[in-house]
């Protein structure tokens, strides 16, 4: 079997997400460089906030002010950064309880190795130079020495409450995420687009209903079976049916109006798209003979175009509509 | 209502770090074929076909119904897919079969992680607006949990050691397996979890029949009767959490009837071995359940079908006369964010 097909495939959204209240607040505030944390009706405070109680689902909206300090409460070693983590040399993720909260915020912790971390280490909070109002507003944390750690006698004093209001509250978060892929078809998405290469439309036969599938997804979904017999097929068809496009795409060299058709090339079992050139709009019709036309290197076709024939009989397409 | 349903065929595909040369129908087709073969159904036959994936993982949108045509899906067939593993998808066709509305089920999931970067695609699960702008690897927050567990003296390095070698060990007899045998214990990925402690990553897919009553009986010599199935969730974000236990594997255990009477199998989808140290404690198991006979998921860990192959190989126990009553949990989301727990039985012998 030849080598099978790779490309780069490259996933990129920049997700725009409103926030609730004390989404706005939480982050609002680390802007403006203090933490907010809210309260539940059992008195226990939560940072970072959430707006219903994970325990009873009550909505909870009282905030409090807690402090820039905490302690650790776990941590892990991370000697290999991955890209768009918060630093780039190793550190630790550290689960952090801030002082005056009851819960604890993942973060990262910068530290000069993994000896200098331990569960219980006093850390705070180091601000990032540019601020947002997003949770990458806090860079890192980094070690606080105030003393001789005492993971559950500091810090406990009541929160002061806070009312959440700021001038110009930050209402949403855009937040990009970018995933680099290695792309394979597959066996019979390979093979097709080879043979296309090399100006050829190869498909696959199903064993059981005989259908042709141009291109092949080496699967026939009607009878749930492998394909593997290739055929050859076209290099002509028939335009089954087509819709005229009046609106120009987006990075599309191509002059509207134009047809964009359903071809059935001869011999096939299924229709694949394509467009249609070398003829006036307004003149494509259902049962038009066509054939490909291939520019200079291309891998594919670059339209189809009337072979002169005439066209094709209804009752030769109307089960490949 | 009261509707004995029984698992009655389990497949799954040899497990292996790429299949780039199959796509994701290519991969999964002969699962499909091979639990249709087992019972002598046909596509037709089936009352209810129920998936599970995630298009995150091989970057493919519309992947499952692509996945599809591997079903042969006409005349329309009744069909759902839940983007979760393929146990979730069990639970869905098992509801299923118990309103009445269908008598025979196929479930199958499939996980193609090879060509993404597995850790980093995971992180998109996680919480959009206070977690995953940080992206904390999926491997960054099992660790996070094992550090608690030694900071509780629940585990330390070597008995975690001990959890993978036992597992890969076990895995010799599945030939199925990614990882079989001695594997080295090797260096800290994050630490204090080292690449011993981890899954490997891996392609692959599984399938299951389920069947109603009398249905099951003429399909399978020894049906896997599901006695019960419940899933429950813990608070999402990590801090909130004591991660050194699992109350919803607890509860999920309890409402399923695992408490009831002794199993003496279980399958756990544990993908990292300081996990199954906080199953056992959940679970309550003891000394005398055989763990992870098939080497679980620290032998073969496609994501998206791990856990359903828990059930399956539970039910595969079950069905060669190897346990009389198993437990089946799968796992989902970071740090054993989301548990499901089946009890399946053999009629007595």
């Amino acid at each position: 079997m030849p080598e099978v097909l790779k490309a780069p495939l490259v996933v990129e959204f920049p997700f725009t997400r409103s926030l609730g209240p004390v989404q706005s607040a939480f982050l609002t505030g680390l802007r403006e460089r203090l933490v907010l944390g809210v309260r539940t009706s059992d008195g226990r405070t939560l940072v970072p906030p959430v707006e219903y109680d994970p325990v009873t689902a009550e909505e909870i909206r009282d905030l409090v002010e807690v402090a820039p300090t905490g302690t650790v409460t776990t941590w892990a070693w991370n000697h290999a950064p991955r890209r768009d983590q918060p630093l780039d040399t190793p550190f630790a993720w550290a689960l952090v309880r801030l002082d005056g909260a009851d819960t604890a915020l993942l973060h990262a912790l910068d530290a000069p190795g993994p000896d200098a971390v331990h569960t219980g280490m006093r850390v705070r909070v180091r601000w990032a130079g540019e601020r947002t109002g997003a949770i990458t507003d806090i860079a890192c944390f980094e070690p606080y020495d105030d003393g001789p750690d005492a993971p559950d006698g500091r810090g406990r004093a009541e929160p002061a409450t806070h009312t959440g209001e700021f001038d110009d509250p930050v209402t949403g978060i855009v937040a990009t995420a970018r995933l680099d892929y290695t792309y394979s078809p597959g066996r019979a998405q390979t093979a097709y687009i080879n043979a296309l290469a090399e100006h050829r439309n190869v498909g696959e036969r199903c064993p059981s209903c005989r259908k042709v599938y141009v291109p092949p997804r080496g699967a026939c979904p009607t009878c749930g079976l492998a394909t593997s017999e290739q055929v050859e097929v076209g290099p002509g068809g028939t335009v089954t049916t087509f819709c005229i496009v009046n609106i120009k795409a987006k990075n599309l060299d191509i002059e509207v109006p134009y047809v964009y058709a359903h071809i059935a090339l001869d011999g096939a079992g299924l229709a694949l798209h394509g467009r249609i050139g070398g003829i006036p709009y307004d003149q494509v019709r259902m049962g038009l003979r066509v054939e490909p036309v291939w520019t200079e290197g291309a891998r594919y076709p670059d339209h189809y175009r009337p072979t002169g024939e005439p066209d094709a009989d209804y009752d030769t397409y109307r089960e490949l509509l | 209502m009261n509707r004995e349903i029984a698992v009655v065929a389990f497949a799954q595909t040899d497990h292996r770090r790429t299949s780039e040369e199959l796509s994701e129908v290519e991969m999964l087709m002969p699962v499909l074929h091979d639990v249709l073969g087992q019972t002598g159904l046909k596509t037709a036959d089936i009352g209810f076909t129920c998936s599970g994936s995630s298009d995150y993982l091989a970057g493919r949108a519309f992947s499952f119904t692509l996945a599809l045509d591997g079903v042969g899906a006409w005349p329309p067939i009744s069909e759902s897919h839940v983007e979760m593993d393929g146990a979730w998808a069990l639970y869905e066709a098992w509801t299923k079969l118990l309103t009445g509305d269908a008598d025979t089920a196929l479930v199958y999931s499939y996980g193609k992680s090879s060509p993404g970067p597995l850790r980093d695609v995971l992180t998109r699960q996680l919480d959009p607006y206070y977690v995953a702008p940080l992206w904390p690897d999926s491997v960054a927050l099992a660790a996070l949990q094992a550090q608690a567990l030694i900071d509780a003296g629940d585990t330390d390095e070597p008995a975690l050691a001990a959890v993978a070698a036992r597992s890969r060990a076990d895995a010799t007899a599945n030939s199925h397996a990614q990882l079989r045998g001695p594997v080295p214990h090797g260096e800290y990925v994050v630490r204090p979890l080292r690449t011993g402690d981890c899954p490997p990553i891996g392609d692959g897919a599984a399938a299951v029949i389920l069947a109603a009553g009398e249905r099951a009986r003429n399909l399978c010599a020894r049906p896997a009767w599901i006695r019960g199935v419940d899933h429950r969730i813990e608070a999402h974000s990590l801090g909130v959490r004591d991660l050194t236990d699992s109350p919803s594997t607890r509860l999920a255990a309890e409402k399923a009837g695992a408490f009831e009477r002794p199993v003496d199998t279980a399958e756990l989808h544990a993908p990292f071995t300081s996990q199954e140290v906080v199953l056992r404690k959940a679970l309550k198991l003891d000394d005398g359940v055989r763990v992870n006979p098939s080497g679980g998921a620290l032998a073969a860990n496609p994501v998206m079908a791990a856990g359903l192959i828990r059930i399956g190989e539970a039910a595969a126990r079950v069905h060669r006369g190897e346990s009389d009553r198993a437990l089946a949990h799968a796992t989902s989301g970071p740090c054993l964010q989301q548990n499901l727990v089946a009890v399946l039985e053999g009629d007595p012998r």
